[in-house]
């Protein structure tokens, strides 16, 4: 009865009288567990969406796997390779090498964004003068685009560094830090860090926030400082969003992209290519498949990374 | 999912305080120390924030500077007399109304299109919540927070080009989907809050679940809506993976992506460069100055969930 009604007229105008009319008042459309008929409604505002979503996410998923024991180029004829491009994919040092580059540098990332992250929360979050001021400035990274950030460091580190570094004899960086394969990292994960610490600024604030002020009145009349007042009361008050932060942070950070873009292009050489980077190149550089591969195994590892850092979270009893 | 590191987590802690965040003064500690300013730390914040208002300094420094005037200088002293007319340049060579009407368009329906779809499937799920239908589609949704974007990229590409999607179209298509298991989870939290009794009265005087959402729920939603939809504003308009990767047509590219357009190898002209960096950030900028404090509170929200 209700079920055909509905069905047929979606779109929500045109709903108006002819439900109201044959669904009795007493039997409106459940809402808990009242009845065992849903009300075909619900299906058309959650279906739609999964279809879109299986379609567009989850297939190209499928696709990628399947190709990915392919030896496609990319374009024109392929056939079955089995697990071919697997096993040449641990023995390519260039593949390793974007390993190797992107988890050192997430791991960096982290470990700097947070401190930092951290200390500006802090700041923020204590008796300053023009707050509100402050405040607008620190966030503005936040609604920036990355890429063109990235072009704006580009020229500072680049051209203004190695000017100011010759005036005041520093010759050590008389020249451009991006072109040096061995110091490259350092200015993306500056730019990252630039970038990011706004987003988990917020979040700490957040925690901040959360913590009572009578707790600290108490530790004031016991007469703890601050330093013993932030490692003692502080820190393990808002230790579910610092491993929050963690885990998005590193998890963003693995899939870095755009700023590396903007910044060495994954130069000099291919001492700053992360495996984002390598990925995309197969759609260009005729390897396809190959980098298919390569995504599956990316893929195999961050959720192991997600894996482990649940299990961490569930047994150190990090309430969340 | 490309607006990756700023993206705030989804764990529930701390609901209850809500609505407490950004408020001022008020909510703080103020009681322990009375209202003393910590002058020391006002001054070493003011000096940090240097590190943020220094390389927007040099931008606009940059961007009213003569070719002469950059020579091998530091790009660092603000230039006399100012070239205002580096932004008219800048405007015809990216061809500037184009690329921001299509970041404008990408944007808008990307910002509608995330509103819209998962208040819905948010709806929907939490008052199914029951059905082994609903919840195993949350999780399904869900489950896509752990496939990196790289992952689906390369055959995305392909897929969307058989498709005639390789425009901005697409894209909208592509971020609405992508953020959907984010802004989902934020819309749920908050959709619980409602309590049912709400609609029950609305059901009883006949109306329909359509009619119930969007005259009943859909408003009790507004603050969510504001955080979903900055969130996806940001994302959709600083995005450059996709629209680069997607879009076929140059023509029709969006402004981040236009500005690879000056890191041509014999480009030096870096006047121009930087001009067009600035229109490009300005319309954000712009936007986040003046509401500063509601994008603030709307990203807050998203922080605490």
């Amino acid at each position: 009865m209700t079920t055909t009604s509905s069905v047929g007229q979606a779109t929500p105008p045109s709903t108006r009288h002819t439900a109201s009319a044959d669904s009795p008042p007493v039997g409106s459309p459940p809402l808990r567990q009242t009845r065992d008929k849903v009300d075909p409604t619900f299906y058309w505002m959650l279906i739609p969406v999964l279809a879109l979503f299986a379609f567009f996410i989850t297939l190209p998923a499928l696709v990628g796997v399947f190709f990915s024991l392919t030896n496609y180029a990319g374009y024109g004829d392929w056939k079955f390779i089995g697990l071919t491009n697997y096993v040449n994919i641990f023995k390519d040092p260039a593949v390793l090498q974007s390993y190797l580059f992107t988890f050192f540098f997430a791991l960096t990332t982290t470990v700097v964004v947070n401190v930092v992250s951290l200390a500006i929360a802090l700041g923020l979050n204590a008796k300053i003068k023009w707050r509100t001021g402050i405040r607008t400035v620190f966030f503005i990274p936040m609604v920036l685009s990355a890429l063109i950030v990235s072009f704006v460091f580009n020229y500072l580190f680049s051209n203004t560094l190695p000017v100011l570094a010759e005036r005041f004899g520093l010759t050590p960086l008389a020249s451009s830090i991006l072109a040096n394969e061995n110091l490259a990292w350092i200015a993306i994960v500056l730019v990252t860090v630039w970038q990011a610490a706004p987003g988990a600024t917020i979040i700490y604030l957040a925690g901040l926030q959360s913590v009572p002020s009578e707790v600290y009145e108490a530790a004031d009349l016991d007469g703890a400082g601050s330093w013993r007042q932030f490692t003692h009361l502080t820190l393990p008050l808002i230790l579910g969003y610092l491993v929050i932060n963690v885990i998005l942070g590193f998890k963003g950070f693995l899939g870095t992209y755009e700023i590396i873009v903007g910044l060495t292009g994954g130069g000099p050489g291919m001492a700053t290519q992360s495996v984002a980077m390598r990925i995309f190149s197969g759609f260009t550089g005729g390897d396809y498949s190959y980098q298919m591969a390569n995504a599956v195994i990316y893929f195999l590892i961050t959720l192991l990374i997600s894996v482990i850092q649940l299990r961490l979270i569930q047994r150190r009893g990090v309430s969340l | 999912m490309t607006a990756s590191t700023a993206q705030p987590h989804s764990a529930s802690a701390a609901n209850d305080r809500r609505q407490a965040p950004m408020r001022g003064p008020l909510v703080r500690r103020s009681s322990r120390e009375g209202f003393k300013v910590n002058w020391w730390l006002t001054a070493l914040m003011l000096v940090a924030s240097l590190t943020i208002l220094l390389p927007l300094y040099f931008t606009v420094a940059m961007a009213l500077k003569s070719a002469d005037q950059i020579g091998t200088g530091t790009g660092l002293a603000w230039p006399l007399p100012m070239n205002w007319n580096n932004f008219a340049e800048a405007y015809v060579a990216t061809n500037f109304p184009k690329a921001f009407l299509s970041t404008a368009f990408v944007t808008v329906f990307s910002v509608l299109g995330a509103l819209a779809s998962s208040s819905l499937v948010a709806y929907a799920i939490v008052r199914n919540w029951h059905r082994k239908f609903f919840r195993g589609s949350f999780v399904y949704l869900l489950s896509a927070m752990f496939i990196p974007f790289p992952v689906i990229i390369l055959p995305l590409i392909k897929q969307t080009a058989l498709l005639g999607l390789d425009n901005p179209g697409g894209v909208i298509f592509l971020h609405v989907l992508g953020g959907i298991s984010f802004n989902t989870l934020l819309y749920i939290a908050f959709v619980r809050s409602i309590p049912v009794e709400l609609e029950e009265s609305a059901r009883m005087d006949g109306a329909t679940t359509w009619q119930v959402f969007r005259k009943i729920i859909f408003p009790l939603l507004a603050p969510m809506n504001a955080t979903v939809g900055i969130f996806a504003f940001l994302g959709s308009w600083n995005d450059f993976l996709l629209p680069q990767m997607m879009i076929a047509d140059p023509a029709l590219q969006t402004l981040p992506v236009v500005q690879m357009l000056f890191q041509g190898e014999f480009n030096t002209d870096y006047s121009l460069a930087f001009a067009s960096y600035l229109m490009a950030m300005a319309p954000t900028l712009v936007v986040y100055i003046l509401a500063q404090r509601w994008v603030l509170s709307g990203v807050m929200r998203g922080a605490v969930k």
